[in-house]
């Protein structure tokens, strides 16, 4: 089955994430309008239904991730889709579904902030967002896809990580690959891999529903299927009822940012950075800009090369520290004030410089400015 | 029923004794719901009960189905997620005065404005017990709350209207002086195929009523006795005498398609193509 075998299409990020939700088998969607994430709503409106599934646009983007949650708990995979002040509003119920374990994917189309910002304009500024944004310490599986096959494949690797972790996955975009339109090829409907939550394989009056297996991960029952059971925000014990003890907390919470930290690999793409004594840091459409001025730089006899975190959250620690004892200087490249560049900053541990080149004027960083860069710190 | 098989068929019992205050009206609600349930035969493997934050809200800890403790004020749209993906089974939501007047107020018009065949039950015992006694929405005018310590100057919602405007087709207020109408209220909400709603008037002896000198929980539900005016003896009297009063019974009952059943009309409708 060769690459000819696929349909060739035009199509934007945002249309890219409907077909990879369709692909993964979403069959719930709730959601609010808001600019640059609303074709995902408007594709998966017409789509959806015609698959059996089902559409809602709720009264709040609070409520979008509420009936998400919902719809999950009864079954049926779901996501949202929002971008930044949609964002900061869905981290209450974001945090429910880590502390609850359901599985849902919610796409942040990031735009210019804060608040309402530039509302069609471009930004990386949720990075910090999608990791800490609700309270309290949670786990957090965060994918920055840099092109429109990517908003494609990452949002079916989304739903299949939500579905393995019993976690929220966010599919952190930016307004640039969400509106930007490219020829991708349509993987075909058997290429894909898709996983399901794990089941009971115990009769309902023996599960436990947070009884984790050893690796941390309890199977889950889907409202309706007979087994009954309880699920709450609160500090819980495997019988899944609040349990006030300070280290039912700690057990608890450990638990589930245990069970992503021990078993997920992070993703990262590596490009040209064996012999690299300068490595640029970038994610989003950014590494696109910095892809290039990685070439630019090796066209001038330049040892550079790219590491793009693929998944921003858990952050590629390992690439990043082993760089660090090769090269001389790390170049980050991020259309924000300096985020991605503190996790840069914290891997190298001052074994190599750690040069930030930030922009906040709702302009794509350029490959010549991040080649000026490497120029200046080579 | 006995109350013995009703508790074993409905209840955890191993979660029991719960956690309301002595003289609370929630058990008297929690009960009636039960009862209701039994009434109306649901089956208890295809019954989901959901809740959001405080007192009212921990009553589906002590539910034999699938059970669902939210976040605060979000409790209808949860429901709404459950419902929409899985129509067969039947959704009851059990929510507070605080939770669905206040922070879940834009979720439960929207909820009654879509006619989505959820019940919700509403435990309004006019205050915040669980954070100790700050004044909700559905406190009245002048009454004292630890937030209101000069009588409050809001003056409350009438739920009943709010989400009959709104759109609800079964509406319906009951106290927990008058146990067998509520039972009865309850079961007809759950019976009714689309938003039903039933507002629970109940005493809260440690915090409204210890605030407002209410005096014990007896005299709590006597006053209940005393203010509730059933909707049929409301009918006949002149304004000025029901003051001071409020109505009990089915307040309203509406027809209107119903939302997943529309929606699923559209999904059939696209088959054909």
């Amino acid at each position: 089955m060769g690459e000819n075998d696929r349909q060739a299409v035009l199509m934007s990020g945002n249309e890219a994430c409907v077909e990879g939700a369709l692909l993964a088998g979403i069959r719930f969607f709730a959601g609010y309008p808001i600019t640059p994430s609303t074709e995902i709503a408007e594709g998966l409106a017409k789509r959806l239904p015609r698959y059996g599934g089902k559409f809602i646009q709720m009264e709040d983007e609070i409520a979008s991730m509420a009936a998400v949650v919902g719809a999950s708990l009864a079954g049926a995979k779901a996501m949202t889709a929002t971008s930044g002040p949609g964002f900061s509003l869905k981290q209450e119920n974001i945090g429910f579904a880590a502390m609850a374990e359901v599985p849902c994917v919610v796409v942040n189309v990031q735009r210019f902030g804060p608040s309402t910002g530039l509302p069609t304009s471009p930004a990386q500024g949720d990075i910090m967002q999608a990791r800490w944004g609700t309270h309290g310490d949670h786990p957090v599986i965060a994918l920055m896809p840099a092109s429109v096959q990517e908003c494609l494949t990452l949002t079916v690797e989304a739903f299949n990580l939500a579905e393995e972790y019993r976690t929220p996955v966010i599919l952190l975009m930016d307004e640039v690959v969400g509106h930007m339109r490219e020829g991708i090829l349509l993987p075909r409907k058997e290429e894909i891999v898709l996983k399901e939550r794990k089941k009971p394989t115990v009769p309902p009056e023996e599960y436990l529903p947070y009884k984790a297996d050893p690796d941390g991960i309890p199977p889950m029952a889907n409202f309706g299927d007979g087994y009954r059971y309880h699920v709450t925000g609160l500090v819980h014990d495997e019988t899944g009822f609040p349990r006030g003890r300070g280290i039912d907390g700690d057990r608890l919470v450990r638990r589930l940012v245990n069970k992503v930290k021990d078993n997920f690999v992070p993703m990262v793409e590596e490009y040209l950075t064996e012999d690299a004594e300068i490595a640029v840091v970038a994610c989003g459409s950014v590494a696109r800009s910095a892809k290039r001025a990685v070439d630019l730089g090796r066209e001038q006899g330049i040892k550079v090369g790219l590491v793009r975190p693929i998944s921003i959250w858990p952050f590629p620690e390992k690439v990043i520290r082993d760089l660090a004892e090769k090269v001389k200087a790390f170049v980050v490249p991020e259309m924000n004030l300096g985020q991605v560049v503190l996790e840069v900053e914290r891997c190298a541990c001052g074994k190599a410089g750690v040069y930030g080149l930030n922009r906040i004027d709702a302009e794509l960083i350029t490959p010549d400015e991040i080649l000026t860069k490497i120029q200046e710190v080579k | 029923m006995a109350v013995k098989e009703l508790l074993a068929k409905y209840t955890r019992m191993e979660k029991l004794p719960h956690i309301w205050c002595a003289g609370c009206g929630h058990g008297i609600i929690l009960g009636s719901v039960l009862r209701a349930i039994q009434r109306q035969n649901l089956d208890p493997f295809k019954t989901t009960v959901v809740s959001g934050i405080g007192c009212s809200s921990r009553a589906p800890g002590y539910m034999k189905f699938d059970t669902l403790h939210t976040t605060h004020g979000r409790a209808l749209a949860f429901a709404t997620g459950v419902k929409l993906a899985r129509p067969e089974l039947k959704v009851i939501v059990l929510t507070g005065d605080g939770d669905c007047a206040a922070i879940g107020g834009n979720h439960l018009i929207h909820a009654a404005r879509r006619n989505i065949d959820l019940t919700t039950v509403v435990f309004n015992n006019s205050i915040y017990g669980m954070t100790s006694g700050q004044y909700s929405p559905l406190t009245p005018h002048k009454r004292y709350a630890t937030t209101a310590p000069y009588g409050n100057v809001d003056h409350p919602f009438d739920l009943c209207e709010l989400v009959k405007a709104a759109g609800a087709t079964y509406v319906a207020r009951g106290t927990v002086y008058h146990t067998q109408m509520l039972i009865d209220l309850i079961a007809k909400g759950i019976e009714h195929k689309g938003f039903s709603f039933i507002e629970v008037v109940t005493n809260c002896p440690t915090y409204f009523g210890r605030k407002n000198k209410m005096g014990s929980a007896v005299d709590m539900l006597n006053w209940l006795k005393e203010h509730a005016v059933p909707v049929k003896a409301a009918a006949k009297l002149p304004p000025e005498k029901l003051a001071d009063k409020f109505v009990i019974g089915e307040l309203h009952r509406g027809e209107r398609p119903e939302y997943v059943e529309e929606y699923q009309r559209i999904i059939d409708g696209l088959k054909g193509e």
